[in-house]
């Protein structure tokens, strides 16, 4: 029972942490480039548009709510489950909603990498 | 690509983990907190350490978010990854913590995955509507509220 605790609380660190990055992506692709806005228009402005979007303000609580879910897991398992395989199931989760809801081009090469890097944070820990 | 674009990665990847750190090493100094005691935790704010490391991670977030304004989500992650080894290394040749093969391994896959990633594009383009450049951001942006 316990073991099927911590495997939802990674689920939902690695759900929740999935949805705000790319919530996050949506809301600064929006955005635009903001190195260029800093220029153009100043800090407060860039920070100020940040702000304003919906998307960035649901990104952030979508990320409490992975922080929090993170903690729940960590009180039931081992950080060195826990922490390895929802960071190495999120890098695999993004890759497929980056490709979903953001239409990134995921190609051969960063389907590997996403699997590269997986399995190197799970030899991390290990 | 540029070298401007290129540091704000770099700052990716150091903020998080100088943060991570020094978030470790003062949250050893506080010791653990009970959850029957759970207002204490704004207590370790005092901590220079805590309060040093959250200045690093705030920094940390500042460069995502750059780095999100201009590439792909995952062309940014695998960068990301690059503080674990980062980590390990200072682990290595600061803290003289010894690291083991099966470590060395993990930095060598997460190094060449980020490699693969960075010898392509950083932006996806989209011809159907790639208007967040050309057009106004603000006229997207500022749909009416209801």
């Amino acid at each position: 029972m316990k073991h099927a605790y911590t495997w939802g609380a990674i689920l939902a660190v690695v759900l929740a942490s999935t949805t705000g990055d790319v919530l996050l992506s949506r809301a600064m692709k929006k955005v635009g480039d903001v190195g260029e806005l800093w220029r153009r228009s100043g800090m407060l402005t860039v920070a100020g548009r940040i702000v304003r979007r919906p998307s960035f303000v649901l990104g952030i609580a979508m990320m409490a709510v992975a922080f929090f879910s993170l903690l729940f897991a960590l009180s039931w398992a081992d950080v060195s489950l826990v922490a390895p395989a929802s960071a190495s199931l999120t890098f695999v989760a993004n890759a497929i909603a980056a490709k979903v809801f953001l239409h990134e081009r995921v190609d051969h090469r960063r389907w590997i990498a996403a699997l590269l890097v997986a399995g190197g944070v799970v030899l991390l820990a290990a | 690509m540029t070298f401007r674009k290129y540091l704000v990665l770099a700052g990716v990847t150091l903020f998080a983990a100088i943060g991570d750190t020094f978030l470790a090493r003062g949250m050893k100094q506080v010791g653990a907190i009970s959850l029957h005691n759970l207002p204490d935790i704004v207590f370790t704010l005092l901590n220079p350490w805590v309060a040093l490391g959250i200045f690093f991670l705030l920094g940390f977030f500042a460069a995502y978010m750059t780095a999100l304004s201009w590439a792909d989500l995952t062309y940014v992650l695998p960068a990301t990854s690059l503080g674990y080894v980062l980590l390990a290394l200072i682990a290595k040749f600061f803290l003289h913590e010894q690291v083991s093969a099966t470590r060395w391994l993990g930095i060598g896959l997460i190094s060449a995955g980020v490699g693969f990633v960075t010898q392509g594009p950083a932006l996806t383009r989209h011809p159907a509507h790639d208007g967040h450049q050309e057009m106004e951001p603000e006229a997207v942006g500022s749909r009416a509220e209801p």
